[in-house]
């Protein structure tokens, strides 16, 4: 099945997968193709090439979706019957701004954002970028603008992160440091409150920090907000499960990340989560037929060079060598995953423009008999 | 790279998926093979290093022997802080208390730079030649295979970051300490790892600018990984594109352009490096990452 196919019904696509697999092309690729097809896609990317940014228009966008100018896909056959919206995710604003949302007056919303802990907490504590992405899907998804979101997910050392985002900064905020803290009154909060104290205390002697004043600021101002966020973080984990949501999990055919796709993959179902598909991208096919080589005639073909010749055949058993390696990567997934990946063949380009995202829309959009033909001019 | 050996440190950085964790035990297995006492460190628990040594691993944060002097530990920076406790503070049952205390790991975990720091000290516990963990031997080289650039580089600013936030207590005694011997550089050395592509390329140079403005250090070597050989020339290519299409015309056309457009990007890294020690790494055809393929890199990052 086809991205298409897969994508019928479904309004946002989660991209995900391990560090370096081309998630965030394959997400613009999966949003410029249904872009084509008529619908309103906006693709939020979190930190893409330099070159895709440029070639999608993106280098002096804000923390919103800008609207892609049609021709910038001119002349590379395609044509957008409906809208692509493009944007970069800036996790640190998209978080003020949901404090900005949620704070009761502007004096709390201050301190809040001038807050050391606030400052290290949306910026660099792990998973922040992970909520923040889901949190401006939510918002995104809430304004009711478009047909369809495609969401690319953080570097993150492992995808899972991405998933437990949501819970990690509920159980934070629901957690015994935020209780503790924020129940200032009654006999039990004395006795947590002396407990609490011997730890601070403990703190600063291990740490040298006193980080009394800003914690206590920061989980008193915090309380006004937290309502808010759980509130925000429950409705964005039952986003990620809604039956219109699809994870799609994009993976080139190196071991690590195949390991990394159908770990995920479990995890998606333990946590029921909707499972769309898998992508392989930079996949080497080998052909059906694979006659032996005659030297001799290549060489005639090549103004009868005899050394290139020889060289051309032994690139052709080094990337025939490369596909057979694939082809184990790519049963092991298909197997574990009782799931035929989408294959997006390795291009001997860079993909990073705009006539490489046309190139990986092609494979993922391609109907049955179309993508064998597509990927057969690609096997070696 | 003549004395790359000759530090107590080496800190392989570098973009997720360039093979960071690979170059990370290639280094230490070649060390070994020069009868250094090394020990590869990775952060957090994930099993790359071990499979790829071929090693049992029965557990982490444990120093495992991988091979003759070849040594590997993963740290989880909870465990560490727990070492740290129990190691520092003099009363032991408030240690044992605070380390159980979900509030006080909350706060630690909160605390700008802890994690960081934790595990980076444990790292620098390791590389001393008086280890403080009673009856450990000292090591002659540690490799770390550093978490992803932005990560990296945040645990080598969080000793210093420390010891001036917090003046006194034993923390700033010993970010102080763990700050000057990163920042010396006859004991520390950080290299980073790409692939001859874009997004590497371009993370690697950031990364350089940031670790000589942030901290003061270069880069001492950048090992790109991954380099398809150079087998076609532009005359070659010509000649390749005008024969008629077949299976070897198709594979050699597809490696002189891919080679080509590798060659391009590691111009790019040559021009934005000045200077900076350059070492590649071949593409590996035939094999995965096994033990013989880890082998025939480690021989060539030999310095």
């Amino acid at each position: 099945m086809s991205v298409a196919e897969r994508m019928a019904g479904k309004r946002i696509c989660i991209c995900t997968g391990s560090g370096g697999v081309g998630k965030t092309t394959t997400a613009a690729a999966v949003a410029m193709g249904l872009a084509a097809q008529g619908q309103r896609v906006a693709v939020v990317t979190i930190d893409p090439a330099r070159r895709l940014a440029n070639s999608l228009g993106l280098e002096q966008l804000g923390n919103e979706p800008r609207l892609i100018e049609p021709d910038h896909f001119a002349g590379q056959g395609v044509e957008l019957q409906g809208e692509l919206w493009a944007m970069m995710l800036d996790a640190k604003r998209t978080f003020d701004e949901l404090i900005d949302l949620l704070a009761p007056d502007t004096a709390t919303r201050e301190e809040i954002l001038s807050n050391r802990i606030y400052q290290e907490l949306s910026s660099a504590v792990a998973g922040s970028q992970e909520f923040t992405a889901v949190a401006k899907l939510y918002e995104l998804n809430a304004s009711g603008r478009f047909d369809a979101i495609v969401l690319d997910t953080p570097p993150s050392r492992s995808a899972l992160d991405f998933l437990d985002a949501p819970q990690r900064l509920t159980g934070f905020l629901e957690g015994r440091a935020l209780k503790v803290l924020t129940a200032p009154t009654g006999a039990a909060a004395t006795i947590t409150a002396r407990g609490s104290g011997l730890v601070f205390s403990a703190l600063r002697r291990v740490t040298g920090v006193d980080l009394l004043a800003d914690l206590s600021t920061f989980f008193r101002v915090l309380s006004n907000v937290v309502e808010g966020l759980a509130e925000r973080a429950s409705a964005v984990n039952r986003l990620l499960g809604d039956p219109a949501t699809t994870f799609l999990i994009i993976t080139s055919p190196e071991p690590t990340p195949i390991e990394e796709a159908i770990f995920f993959h479990r995890r998606l179902a333990d946590a029921g989560m909707p499972f769309g598909g898998v992508v392989i991208n930079r996949v080497r096919m080998l052909a059906h037929t694979r006659p032996k080589i005659d030297e001799t005639a290549l060489a005639a073909d090549l103004g009868g060079d005899v050394d290139l010749a020889a060289r051309s055949t032994q690139a052709l058993g080094d990337m025939r060598a490369l596909a057979r390696r694939d082809i184990a990567s790519l049963r092991r997934l298909t197997v574990e995953l009782d799931e035929h990946p989408i294959l997006v063949p390795q291009l001997d380009r860079d993909v990073s423009d705009v006539a490489g995202l046309v190139a990986v829309q092609r494979f993922l959009f391609a109907r049955r008999h179309e993508r064998s033909t597509l990927l057969a001019e690609h096997a070696f | 790279m003549d004395d790359l050996f000759a530090h107590s440190l080496l800190v392989v950085t570098g973009k997720g998926g360039v093979g960071k964790s690979t170059v990370a035990a290639a280094l230490g297995l070649a060390a070994s093979r020069r009868g250094l006492r090394t020990i590869v460190v990775e952060v957090s628990a994930r099993e790359d290093i071990s499979r790829a040594l071929a090693a049992n691993t029965t557990g982490v944060y444990t120093e495992l022997a991988v091979s003759n002097g070849l040594h590997h530990i993963s740290i989880d920076p909870q465990r560490a802080m727990e070492e740290y406790l129990r190691e520092r503070l003099p009363m032991g049952v408030l240690a044992a208390l605070l380390s159980r205390s979900r509030l006080f790991t909350a706060l630690t975990a909160a605390t700008p730079g802890m994690r960081e720091l934790l595990t980076i000290g444990k790292v620098w516990e390791l590389a001393q030649s008086e280890r403080r963990t009673p009856g450990a031997k000292p090591y002659d080289l540690v490799v770390l295979d550093a978490p992803a650039t932005g990560q990296g580089l945040a645990m080598l600013q969080a000793p210093r970051t420390f010891a001036s936030v917090a003046r006194v207590g034993p923390v700033a005694n010993q970010g102080r300490a763990v700050a000057s011997f990163l920042a010396d550089p006859l004991r520390t050395a950080v290299l980073a790892v790409s692939t001859a592509e874009e997004m590497p390329v371009s993370e690697t140079l950031q990364l350089r600018s940031q670790l000589r403005e942030e901290l003061g250090r270069d880069l001492v070597l950048v090992v790109v990984n991954a380099v398809v050989p150079h087998r076609f020339t532009d005359g070659h290519r010509r000649a390749l594109r005008a024969a008629p299409p077949s299976p070897a015309q198709h594979a050699a056309l597809f490696l002189a352009n891919w080679a080509r457009y590798q060659r391009a990007q590691i111009a790019r890294l040559q021009r934005g490096l000045q200077g900076v020690a350059l070492v590649k790494l071949p593409f590996m055809f035939q094999s995965a990452l096994d033990p013989a393929a880890l082998e025939l890199l480690s021989r060539e990052l030999e310095p």
